[in-house]
This record gives structure tokens, sequence and C-alpha cells, in this order.
């Protein structure tokens, strides 16, 4: 196995680890945000789409990279803004808001 | 030092924002911010990603690519989500998970194809590869499918065929044959046409996407969204392998484990393991005769009590304590400002009320709450199912406001029944109960409600919101 391999294979049993612990307790009233906040979060397949998008060429090569743009962006996007709508829901009111003591 | 060897501390920053993110989003306090917080970093991560030099290589068709793919899938993500209402937030993440597993599957594709034609490919690359695609294309073609039955667009019905397991087995089964196949020539071992396997790979993971959400009901989407959001983080892992990119590799793991303690939680909240979810007999034709959807009248004699809103009103404003018990009818009408206005009139004459929040109520975990607090209801009166049901003896009357399956007594009485065993909400121990239902049809579970059938309860027959606004209206003349 490459060293390269290696070094992945530790970031991602290292990662499990966190990604077990971070959010070990979590209220129910949160469990739909969090779903869509981790849904955003994967979408930094984006990355991955920009360094493959123009990988192959030809028409068919440069519309796959397209799509996978369009998906992972679609992905990112929505999920971060669907999130931000969800939590807005969970504000306080402006009476009840607890402002900065004078 | 050159800018560009900063690529990956950038990297590494956004994999923080990321933990930090998830970290936040599990706390009521922190959540916005940590949803901010991972949102930019995500923007950091994409911002360097131009300055990469295999991106820079392409040249400007790279850039035009990239560009007019962001521009156009940042659009739609965006008005998307803009102009979604709350009640359709499940089928939304549903869908943007998938364009994530669809994204997955066309790196993976992409990047092996290069590599085929070009410099060659180890066998670890192709398996790591493979599992991007089928993982990516299972899942893009699943949440198709889990967005299609909870809009509506396919039966939200479990669909069960004969020879259905076999069919899924097989397409399982021909996806893993042709991945080895290819990884056994990328190794030199057989000669085949290595583009077509990988298409077949392709067809048959979306197939068995397809096979997979079917046979399952909606009332258990939530699970199978949140397990195909853990599919797509693990996709991305395998992508992450593939590009030898570790950001892709941290950010897809962290979602694919705590999507999968998010599963486990949720299933949890319905008693049932995961694997139950996805191969048991939810929406199967249970034992007990629940092909009697629409009927009137129990084979017992029992018949369900229809009442008006007058009465219920009028039930309503001289008991003491009220548990409102709200489902997913509510979220369906958008009656949470009309029930908020029902609560403070009965609390303005002295009823003591608080609601009653089943864990999985709704579409998913929390819909209630959402909805609820967008109404501005007190996060006080709020009561988790363990907290509340020791008060439903207490309570006088029990209104249920589009809620079914949550409130089944089959759950604890029937053993025949697919929902056996599911903790509930003992509306059936309150002095009187008032069910406010369009119709009698069956919840998405697929079964009656013994429920209706109890002499203590009531029906009020109606869409939740009218049927709410009536009851206001008959609080406010009683």
């Amino acid at each position: 196995m490459s060293s390269e391999a290696i070094v992945g294979l530790y970031i991602f049993v290292l990662a499990i680890f966190v990604g077990f612990e971070v959010i070990s307790k979590v209220p129910s009233t949160l469990h739909t945000p969090l779903m869509s906040g981790a849904n955003a979060i994967h979408g930094i397949i984006v990355v991955g789409a920009m360094l493959v998008s123009a990988a192959v060429g030809g028409t068919a090569g440069l519309a796959l990279g397209f799509f996978a743009v369009v998906l992972g962006t679609a992905n990112v996007v929505g999920g971060f803004v669907v999130t931000d709508r969800m939590l807005a829901m969970f504000k306080q009111k402006p009476g009840q808001r607890p402002g900065p003591r004078k | 030092m050159e800018l560009r060897s900063l690529i990956p501390l950038t990297y590494l920053v956004a994999a923080v924002t990321f933990v930090l993110g998830l970290k936040g989003l599990s706390g009521p306090k922190t959540a916005v911010n940590g949803n901010r917080i991972a949102a930019a970093g995500m923007l950091l991560a994409v911002a360097a990603t131009f300055f990469d030099a295999e991106f820079q290589s392409y040249g400007t068709t790279g850039l035009i690519v990239t560009a007019a793919g962001l521009l156009v899938g940042g659009a739609a993500g965006f008005v998307g989500a803009r102009v979604v209402k709350m009640t359709a937030m499940p089928q939304m993440v549903a869908l943007f998970n998938g364009a994530g597993g669809g994204a997955a599957a066309l790196v993976s594709i992409l990047e092996l194809t290069r590599a085929l034609s070009g410099s060659g490919v180890t066998p670890g690359e192709t398996i790591s590869s493979m599992l991007g695609l089928m993982i990516g294309a299972v899942s893009f073609s699943g949440s198709a499918i889990a967005f299609g039955k909870l809009q509506g667009l396919i039966t939200p019905r479990a669909f069960k065929y004969s020879g259905q397991q076999i069919v899924t087995s097989v397409l399982f089964g021909g996806m893993i044959v042709l991945s080895l196949l290819l990884t056994a020539s990328v190794a030199g071992m057989v000669v085949v046409p290595q583009l077509a396997v990988m298409t077949g790979v392709a067809v048959l993971a979306l197939l068995f996407g397809v096979a997979l959400v079917m046979p399952i009901g909606g009332a258990d989407m939530p699970v199978v969204i949140s397990l195909l959001n853990a599919f797509t983080g693990l996709a991305v892992a395998a992508a992450g392998f593939v590009l030898g990119n570790q950001l892709l590799i941290v950010a897809g793991t962290l979602v694919g484990a705590s999507g999968t303690i998010l599963t486990r939680l949720m299933s949890k909240a319905m008693n049932r393991s995961i694997a139950n979810v996805l191969f048991g007999a939810f929406g199967a034709a249970p034992a007990g005769g629940a092909e009697t959807g629409g009927a009137m009248r129990a084979d017992d004699g029992r018949t369900v009590r229809a009442t008006t809103a007058e009465d219920a009103a009028t039930l309503l404003s001289y008991a003491r304590n009220v548990i409102i018990v709200p489902g997913y009818g509510l979220a369906v009408a958008q009656a949470q400002h009309n029930v908020r206005e029902l609560a403070d009139l009965l609390e303005s004459r002295g009823v003591n009320v608080v609601y009653a929040i089943h864990p999985v109520a709704g579409r998913m975990p929390g819909h209630m709450n959402v909805l609820l607090a967008e109404a501005n209801v007190p996060y006080e009166k709020l009561m988790d199912m363990d907290a509340v049901n020791p008060e439903f003896p207490r309570a006088d009357v029990a209104l249920v406001i589009g809620a079914n399956d949550v409130t089944n007594p089959a759950a604890r009485s029937t053993k025949g029944s697919p929902i056996y065993g599911m903790p509930i909400l003992d509306v059936d121990k309150a002095q009187q109960i008032i069910v406010i239902k369009r119709s009698m049809k069956p919840g998405f579970a697929g079964i009656d409600n013994d429920l209706y059938l109890d002499p203590k309860t009531q029906m009020l027959f109606g869409d939740a919101k009218e049927a709410v606004a009536q009851l206001v209206a008959g609080v406010k003349a009683s």
C-alpha cells in the first residue's frame, strides 16, 4: 500500500471517532437541523468535482464534469440555506431576546 | 514559500470548521453559528481549490465548466431552499442529499475514466472509486425515490411485489461482481471492456437504490433519508481516497459517522433497528385487517363518534388540563399559528395547556418543534414523550391534531401489528379525546387506529387549520 493510502486510512479511522463523539448527545429537537447541516457538509464533494471538472475531455466528459459541479454546489448551497431557515425558527421572540446587559 | 502550498492548510482549516459546525449544530444555543461556521469553511475550501495546480492545468475549459456549474447549482440550491415550505423540508433534504450522492458518483466515474485511459490505476484506487460510484449512485436514486414518496409523486405506501428480495439481491450481487471484475482487470487478471463494465456498475447501483427504497413505507422515510445521508458521506470519503484529497476524506467520514449515529437515534425512537426499517414488514399488510381503511365501524360493533366544533370547543373551555398532540396533519395544514391562538385563548380562561411531542411525529424528528417554534410556542410548553405520558391520565382533554400512528394503542397491545413495540403517546389514557383528522384514512404506517373507536374519543373531521379556527371561534363564543 502506498503511504498516501495509509495516511488516508488513518484520517478515515480517526474521523469516524470524531464523528461519533461530536454528536453523541443531541436533543431530539435538533435532529432535523443536524441531519440537514451534515447533509450540507458532504457537499464538500464540490471541491472534488472542481478537481475533475475537465479531467476527461470531449463533450460527454465535460458534460459529466459540469453536472458533478452543479449537483455538488446545489448540495452545499441548498443544504446550508435550508438548515439556516430551520434554525431561524428556534430563535426567541424579540421581546425575550437576552440582549446585552447594561 | 509558494502560495499554492497553502492550499492543504486551507483545507485543514475547512475540516476544522466542519467539526466545529457539527458540534455547534448539536446544541440549541450554538446551532445557528455552527451552521454558519461550516458554511464559511466550505466557501474557503472552494475558493482555495481555484488555485489548485490540477484545477489550473485544465485552463479556461475547467474554469468555464466550473463557473457555469457553480452558478447553475448555486442558483438551484438557493432558490429551492428559499421557496420550499417548512412542511416540505424533509423531501428537500432528501433532494440535496441525492445531489451530493450523484456528484460523488460522477467524480468517481470521471477520475477512474481519466486514470484508465491515461496514467494507469492501481487496484486499490479502483476499489475506492467503485465504492464511491456505487454508494453515491445508490444514495442518488434512493434519495430521488424518498423525495418522490414524501412529495406524493410516488405512492408513499410500501411498494411490495413477489420476488422483490430476489430482484434486490440480484441487483446488489451484480453490482458487486461487476466492480470486482473491473478491479481484477485493472490488476491484469482478466480483460474486459472497462468503461462498459463501469457503466454497468453505475446502472445497477442506480436500480439497486430504487429497489432498496421503493418497498419502504413513507413513515420510515426520515430514517431512510438519514441513512442515505450517511451513505453520501461515505461516498464522498471514497471519492477523497480516489483523488487523494484529505479534506474530502475527513468531511465525508464525519458525515458518514455522525449520520450513522443519527440514524440509530431515529430508529431507536421508533423502537426498530435499521435492518428492520430496510427489510422489515412495515407497510406490508399486517395480519389484523389493515385493509379496512375507511371503515366507520369495527368488527365488534364499536363505532366512530363524530362531533362538531361547537361541542368540542365547549369541552375544551371547561377543561382544566389540556394536552395538545400535534402530528403531520398540523404541518400539512400549516395550522401552527391557529393552534397557538387556541392555546393562548384557553390559557387566558385558566386552562392549563401543554404540547405532547412524539420523537417521530411529523415526517422528521423535531418536525413539530420546528413548526411550533415558528408560531412562537414557548419552548417549555413542549413536552417529550417520556415526560408527558404520565400526565395523560390527569388530562381532561387530549386534543390530537393530525397525528395518527404515534397515538395508536395497537403499538402497546396488538402483537401482530407492524408498529407493535413502538413507543407511543398514551393519548387513550386521557379522560376525553378529541381527534382532528381529515378522514378515516389510515396514517403513513397504513394501519387503522383503535383510538378512534374508543368510547372516550370524538372525531372532528376536517382540515386541521379550519377545524382549529372553528374551535377558536367556538371557545370565544362559549
